[in-house]
């Protein structure tokens, strides 16, 4: 007998152990986000993929699936509340997107655009954030660090090297490199590595590369996130 | 900054020493990072580095964990590390004036070191001294009662360098005030009584069989003593003293029915992270009555099967450490700890004590139990619960210092008996940390059903406004629902009672919540690391004078954002104090809404204090003499 729960009134089939954000991605079915990766063990902190499972919210990134589960995902009161979160991702950096190389490319942004987001709503946090140009190859750019732990999780669980990591706490969370300069060039990070492929906004770049595609014709500006990140499709 | 220089070969001796007496576990860090601080002043690179190749841990593991909590300093400090507590009570007390007093005699500016490297003077989140303050924490130990005369002696002392351990010891003389005690209190216990009972609750024919499948191997048996004591607290009615009111029997026996993996024991951890701003009762318990909890802690790996055990202490309790290690030593003197307890062949249980280093999130159960971990303090994702997969992966139970309290009395003397004080739904008596605007601020313990007004007349309060019960995260009682009973079927609480009288402007008790939970925030969820700094941020507006009924819908949806969205109970709660005192004392909020439209945040003439203060100056002419909002 095949296993099944509901999302917004649609039957999705899963497999013991699956997540629902895996269930509904393996089905075709977007569930926004942008810290769970399908490669990576989940995290749960960025909260966009919420859903509501039996009149409760949770995370669908760390929720099992169970069979008989009444998921609702994109109701106006969920999408709002995504939206807000995703506001408070952009005061909490400093997002230029028209002058940002991954404009076009980036998760928060076609996430924003997902989501109808019209404005900051909030007041900006302008936090004072150095940029790291010590690598020969890459630029760190933690004016637009979300705290995804994606780079985190990559280069600990695939590269075995733990180049980065996440310090300080609340608001000041942040991530650091692992080097006693604190500098990226100082560690043996490379552009080869896994932790360089998987920032959702514009923090880890390539160097001497800019533009390549203009803007217009980048990944996101062809075709909606809700179209492109699904595994279905 | 030549007083916090050590030689790179002292500290490597320090860092080597300690983590070799930690066994080389990493698991060990918090403990590892605060012993090397205790004898270094500041966790240096050079100590990072020698931890790094001792331990064999990346650097960012452990610059990530020394990162998240507020005791450990990677930047230098001074000699002296003053932390002022900012509680409201503390506020109340005239807090601030000391600290400004303390700063002015010292040259220090407040949150910096000095020049000569010599003191540091901050403020830091409640210490657990509300009923005999106002506090500070000089390097993590407690001074109480201060007034201007002991500020001027602890400037003195500091100036003259004079080592910690030659101050004055009547300094650090914190008081019980126990006002009102009742079973817990009172306890007329002698250590091992409550296990003996515990014991003499199995049938005769297995007894030992049962404890040495239970104890020494891991395995739940149907019978005999465990199953015995278990029965008994369950028919104690016995529930979670930290607030939440979750059945204590039911946490035990999901823990003892938990599967064991090879290698894998049953732990207890005794929850002594006593940080809710107004709470204060675990320490008397741990100062008073410490074999009482631990005896509660053993009752409950006889009942659980467990053989390690953990008390979790607040960094702010670090001067009750000592004292708790000497009576551990004692217990396992008296075969009341260790192999083989009381001669039951196979039961065998430890306790060994953890200090916390400074985040009130630590006091969740599973970020304590990351902490114990030696991680950074975040709450984890559940499921799965701590009672299958907790420390280290193990099964483990998570309980109050109060609650172990209440089972080694219910070991004692039977779950009917228990169950007999109280009320229906709450078994059983609380101990209430009393303090704020009353004549006898301290330890009330009354059987469950209390009023809050009889509560304030016992203690003195007179022309009460308001009662914050269970602190920032509990609810805030006005003057119509005094009648309301402590108990988990009206009024729910881990033991904070914060009285206000009259004269009290409630806003200013919601803003220094506000500010706390800001401060708190763990930072991994999105809702919660934002959301608490926006929610600082509106308040502060209020507070300055810009604020309208715009702010007001603003304050409400992030609230309804925080509770559905935020990944543990900091995040779900950080907007009640807000919620409760516009709800019951709005005339304060309307005080402050001077603004009938949407009017910024930002006020030019305040942005320019950081230039006034570099320029030395504050006459006229460096002050626009704008109205708030109005064009410059």
């Amino acid at each position: 007998m095949s296993l099944t729960f509901t999302l917004d009134g649609k039957t999705i089939p899963f497999t013991e152990g699956q997540t629902i954000i895996q269930a509904a991605g393996a089905a075709g079915v977007f569930i926004p986000h942008l810290c769970y990766h399908p490669e990576f063990k989940p995290h749960g902190s960025c909260k966009l993929c919420t859903v509501k499972v039996n009149g409760r919210h949770t995370a669908s990134c760390t929720m099992r699936a169970s069979a008989g589960m009444v998921v609702e995902s994109e109701t106006e009161e969920i999408n709002a509340e995504r939206r807000a979160l995703t506001q408070m991702l952009f005061v909490e950096g400093n997002h230029f997107c028209p002058s940002c190389e991954k404009s076009g490319n980036c998760q928060l942004q076609a996430t924003a655009y997902h989501l109808g987001m019209m404005s900051p709503h909030y007041d900006h946090f302008f936090p004072s954030r150095p940029v790291d140009a010590s690598h020969p190859e890459v630029l760190l750019d933690f004016n637009r660090c979300i705290l995804c732990s994606l780079c985190v999780r990559a280069s600990r669980d695939v590269d075995g090297k733990n180049v980065f990591a996440l310090s300080g706490r609340g608001i000041r969370t942040h991530l650091i490199v692992n080097a006693k300069s604190g500098q990226l060039g100082d560690t043996d990070f490379t552009l080869d590595d896994k932790a360089a492929q998987v920032c959702p906004v514009g923090v880890i770049l390539k160097k001497r590369q800019g533009f390549a595609v203009p803007i217009g014709e980048r990944k996101y500006d062809k075709a909606p996130i809700s179209d492109t990140m699904t595994e279905g499709k | 900054m030549a007083l916090n220089e050590m030689h790179a070969e002292a500290v490597a001796g320090v860092v080597d020493r300690v983590v070799a007496r930690y066994r080389r576990d990493p698991s060990n860090m918090v403990q590892i990072l605060r012993e090397i601080q205790e004898a270094c002043d500041w966790i240096s690179p050079e100590a990072i580095d020698r931890l790094q190749a001792t331990l064999g841990v990346p650097r960012t593991k452990i610059e990530g964990v020394a990162g998240f909590y507020s005791f450990f300093y990677t930047e230098p400090r001074g000699k002296y590390r003053v932390l002022f507590s900012d509680n409201i009570t503390d506020r109340m007390l005239g807090n601030r004036a000391m600290m400004e007093r303390l700063c002015n005699s010292l040259w220090v500016e407040r949150g910096k070191v000095s020049e000569d490297g010599l003191v540091s003077v901050g403020k830091t989140a409640c210490t657990g001294m509300c009923d005999q303050g106002p506090a500070l924490l000089v390097n993590n130990y407690a001074i109480v009662g201060l007034t201007a005369e002991r500020i001027d002696q602890i400037a003195e002392l500091i100036r003259g360098k004079v080592p910690l351990a030659e101050w004055p010891a009547q300094f650090f003389k914190v008081e019980d005030n126990i006002r009102r005690a009742d079973l817990l209190l009172t306890a007329d216990f002698k250590p091992g009584d409550a296990l003996l009972a515990a014991r003499a609750r199995a049938p005769d024919e297995g007894l030992m069989a049962s404890n040495m499948r239970s104890w020494r191997e891991g395995l739940p048996s149907g019978i005999g003593g465990p199953a015995a004591t278990l029965d008994e607290i369950k028919r104690a009615n016995l529930r979670g003293r930290g607030g939440a009111g979750f059945t204590t029997g039911l946490k035990w026996e999901a823990c003892r029915n938990a599967p064991l993996k090879a290698g894998q024991r049953r732990i207890v951890v005794c929850n002594a992270d006593e940080g809710e701003p107004g709470t204060f009762k675990d320490r008397v318990l741990l100062s008073r009555h410490p074999d009482l909890v631990f005896e509660g802690m053993t009752v409950a790996a006889y009942a659980v099967g467990a053989t390690k055990g953990f008390v979790y202490l607040r960094g702010e309790y670090r001067y009750l450490l000592d004292h708790l290690n000497a009576v551990l030593a004692h217990r396992r003197r008296e075969k009341l700890l260790g192999e083989n307890i009381l001669g039951i062949p196979g039961a065998d249980f430890d306790i060994e004590i953890h200090v916390g280093a400074g985040a009130y999130v630590c006091g969740e159960e599973s970020a304590l139990i990351e902490s114990l971990e030696g991680k950074r303090g975040t709450p984890r994702n559940r499921p799965p619960f701590p009672v299958t997969n907790g420390y280290l992966d193990q099964p483990t139970i998570v309980n109050n210092v109060e609650t172990f309290a209440a089972a080694a009395m219910i070991a004692l003397k039977g779950g009917d008996w228990y169950a007999g004080i109280g009320t229906k739904h709450s078994a059983g008596t609380k101990i209430l940390s009393v303090s704020g605007d009353c004549e006898r601020p301290g330890i009330y313990e009354y059987p469950f059903g209390v009023s809050v007004r009889q509560v304030l007349e016992d203690c003195g309060a007179t022309e009460t406004q308001a009662v914050q019960v269970s602190g920032p995260s509990g609810i805030c009682v006005a003057e119509n629902e005094f009648d309301r009973i402590i108990g988990f079927e009206d009024i729910p609480t881990a033991g904070a009672f914060t009285i206000f009288n009259k004269t009290r402007d409630m806003f200013e008790v919601a803003r220094n919540y506000v500010h706390f939970f800001q401060h708190e925030s763990c930072g991994f969820c999105t809702p919660c690391r934002v959301g608490t700094s926006l929610l600082k941020n509106l308040m502060d507006k209020l507070h300055y004078g810009a604020g309208s009924p715009y702010d007001f819908s603003e304050i409400e949806k992030l609230n309804q954002l925080l509770q559905s969205m935020s990944h543990c109970g900091l995040g779900h709660t950080a907007c009640n104090p807000v919620l409760d005192t516009i709800a019951k004392f709005r005339p304060a909020y309307e005080k402050r809404m001077n603004q009938q439209d949407f009017t910024p945040a930002f006020d030019l003439d305040r942005a320019l204090a950081a230039a006034r203060q570099m320029t030395g100056r504050d006459d006229a002419a460096a002050h626009l003499s704008t109205e708030h909002g109005g064009a410059a």
